[in-house]
């Protein structure tokens, strides 16, 4: 697909002048216009696209709240009740950017788990992939920094709690661990320093998502879209334009996806959220629970899942540094699942421990909690360094189609040429 | 083949075992019972204006002794999607409103006294509906070491824990997303509020967890308080607030009406925010369907 050329023809003589100048509209023209993209792609690959809505989402909504928020000990609180109150449709823009964050993450889930149920991960995406996981590195990143914003108690102490995942550090190098914590808070403990810098990184990294984001996008555009079969596209009735084609499935898709999102927005905007983070930030009172977003709470388990704090962090860093190598670990030569009757199983078994290692998260790590976090964390662990390896290697894959064509029109089918 | 029936059967065995899940799931906190009745709840939610202003008499003649509203101002009494007092009767409230104003030095420079009392002036509609203590420590001074919180926010700063199976939880979770369930607060501080013993009944020996139940020195029983002792005495009795239209002089009422109160001063712009929602909705489901059709269309040229 990197040699796809551009059918770009310029129509106007400024459209000329301009093409031999910066061909800016026959590279975006060949790129999402003529585009071929497989014609057997489902609707869980709109989620791309879904995607890129909700970062430009968030950053609208984002730099509007930066116009009201002041990022102050004192005055923070107030002044997201001030946003809610006073300012003119602050309600909508503040609830759109709560609720948003959760969208995005909602949406960056099933986008990875397709990834992983059809074998997106494996070459030629494997770069795709890495830059992949380094965008959701850096959502996590800012979604934490963000939590941390509206200074209410779960605010304030989840900040103290993940900031002090670094003085784990200690026990390799006494003093190294609290050196860091001290210098990533600018103080001794989470205070207005610490806010401060905090909402000047959160303006800042969802520029460096959207700068990863062209690369991954780039990076899908040379080596091209995989599909639910696993198979290169080989043939020209294998694949249909972008526009309109994957264009119009993808607005469906974003329409759907927008219907749920403002139902959370006008009807449960606070479902997501925890009513602790109503109360203002409290440094002499700590919270009986303190439970991060619902988007860590897998990760928040496997931490808790350790006895040792440095070993907790270790595989809660490793949960998700771990995603950067199943380019390697998978040694199947069939990428979806679809065709891989024993790695499906294990991979639904998976998708389920993620969701209850989500459940356990929100749960004290005590009595069988703590054990089925230990069990849960284990097989995550597991299905990586050994599921994957060793049933790729192991199982017989089932018949697959010969091509995208045959995969969608059935056997000996010819294309219909395109009416257009 | 003997070696997928063995992969097949572990599979079958993880799966299994993901299956079966955590056990034990029950809550521990106080059962608290949600109220099906309030107006403000579902799609179609309102604030019930009189209600509302029976909510306020409520703060006003009970709760202000101690609670202040500090993030509610006066003019916020007047205006649409809350109680909507008249404006007239809102200015002569702020200007007789008791816990008044420290806006700074004087016309004459002072902020106090010759005899040390420092100088505050009468609200106005501007102002902010404040409780009676001037800072923390007033407070806890005279309240027994004990902080009665603002109320602007108690409604959204609480919330009820599911305490039902593990297995329901699924259901009861999405059942909430598609009713919109955001009155948890509201269920959690009517709850606290007719939690109390009634007249003539004595506390439980033992919790909920049996386990033996002392009161602290001052501390009232409250059953969905959790660990069940609260430093707030029982507020509300029957009769203790005349209402002008015939509503009932009960507990009940009271404390429905001052949590609908409560409701709004946490969520001022429920109203609004619901009633433009079914608009966004409509649009967006007429929306989506077009742009389904017209996909529809568009791909049966190449299928």
């Amino acid at each position: 697909m990197a040699n796809h050329e551009s059918t770009y023809k310029p129509s106007s003589r400024f459209g000329h002048w301009m093409d031999e100048r910066l061909p800016l509209v026959r590279m975006m023209h060949g790129q999402f216009v003529d585009f071929p993209t497989p014609r057997n792609l489902n609707y869980l690959w709109t989620f791309g696209a879904i995607l890129m809505l909700c970062l430009g989402v968030q950053i609208i909504t984002g730099v509007i709240l930066a116009m009201h928020y002041v990022a102050n000990d004192q005055m923070a609180f107030n002044s997201i009740e001030h946003i809610r109150r006073d300012v003119n449709y602050g309600w909508l823009i503040r609830n759109i950017h709560a609720v948003g964050a959760s969208m995005f993450f909602i949406a960056v889930y099933i986008h990875i788990a397709r990834g992983l149920y059809y074998g997106s991960y494996k070459g030629p995406r494997e770069v795709l992939w890495i830059l992949g996981v380094i965008i959701y590195l850096l959502m996590m990143a800012t979604g934490f920094l963000g939590y941390t914003l509206p200074w209410g108690q779960m605010s304030f102490w989840g900040a103290t709690v993940i900031t002090n995942l670094f003085s784990a550090l200690d026990s390799v190098i006494p003093g190294l661990g609290s050196k860091i914590v001290t210098w990533l808070l600018g103080d001794y403990a989470v205070s207005s320093s610490t806010l401060n810098r905090f909402f000047s990184l959160h303006y800042l990294l969802p520029f460096v998502i959207a700068g990863v984001v062209a690369l991954h996008i780039w990076a899908l555009h040379v080596v091209g879209q995989n599909n639910p079969t696993g198979i290169a596209v080989k043939s020209k009735s294998d694949s249909v334009p972008m526009a309109p084609f994957a264009i119009m499935k993808d607005l469906v898709a974003a329409f759907v996806f927008l219907m749920v999102f403002a139902w959370f927005v006008f009807y449960a905007p606070d479902y997501l959220g925890h009513a602790d983070n109503y109360i203002e930030a409290n440094p002499l009172a700590t919270p009986p629970h303190i439970v991060p977003e619902w988007y860590y709470l897998p990760f928040y388990a496997i931490l808790r899942a350790v006895p040792s704090k440095l070993g907790g962090v270790v595989l809660m860093f490793g949960s998700i540094l771990i995603l950067l190598f199943i380019p390697w670990l998978d040694l199947s030569r069939v990428r979806s699942a679809r065709y891989r009757p024993i790695f499906k199983w294990f991979l639904v078994c998976f998708f389920l421990s993620v969701i209850a290692l989500g459940y356990l998260g929100a749960k004290p790590p005590e009595g069988s909690y703590l054990v089925w976090s230990r069990i849960f964390t284990a097989y995550y662990f597991l299905f990586f360094i050994f599921i994957m390896p060793f049933v790729g290697l192991l199982e017989t894959p089932s018949a697959m189609p010969r091509s995208i064509t045959e995969a969608v029109l059935g056997k000996g089918a010819v294309a219909a040429p395109e009416k257009r | 083949m003997t070696k997928m029936l063995v992969m097949k059967a572990v599979a079958a065995a993880t799966l299994g075992m993901l299956l079966a899940g955590p056990a034990s799931a029950a809550g521990d906190g106080p059962q608290i019972e949600r109220q099906k009745d309030w107006s403000f709840s579902g799609v179609r939610g309102k604030f019930d204006r009189a209600q509302l202003q029976r909510g306020f008499q409520v703060y006003q003649q009970v709760c202000a002794a101690c609670h202040g509203l500090k993030r509610v101002n006066f003019r916020n009494l007047v205006e649409a999607g809350g109680p909507e007092f008249p404006e007239e009767s809102v200015k002569g409230l702020a200007a007789s409103w008791p816990n008044q104003i420290f806006d700074g030095p004087n016309d004459q420079g002072l902020i106090a006294t010759s005899r040390g009392a420092i100088i505050k002036r009468p609200a106005r509609l501007s102002d902010p509906i404040l409780g009676p203590y001037d800072n923390e420590k007033a407070a806890r001074a005279a309240q027994n070491g004990a902080l009665p919180p603002d109320l602007s926010l108690i409604t959204k700063a609480r919330s009820v824990e599911y305490t039902g199976t593990l297995w329901a939880h699924p259901f009861r979770m999405l059942g909430d997303i598609a009713n919109g369930y955001q009155e948890g607060g509201a269920d959690y501080t009517y709850a606290l509020l007719t939690g109390y013993p009634k007249d003539g009944e004595k506390p439980p020996a033992t919790d909920k967890d049996g386990k033996p139940l002392k009161l602290a020195d001052g501390m009232s029983y409250n059953k969905a308080f959790p660990g069940y002792q609260i430093a707030m005495l029982p507020p509300l009795a029957p009769g203790l607030v005349k209402y002008q239209d015939g509503s009932p002089a009960t507990v009940e009422q009271y404390s429905k009406d001052v949590t609908a109160f409560l409701m709004w001063t946490g969520d001022p712009k429920l109203e609004e925010r619901k009633s433009m929602g079914w608009k966004v909705m409509l649009y967006l489901l007429i929306t989506t369907l077009l742009l389904y059709f017209a996909k529809k269309r568009l791909w049966s040229t190449i299928h």
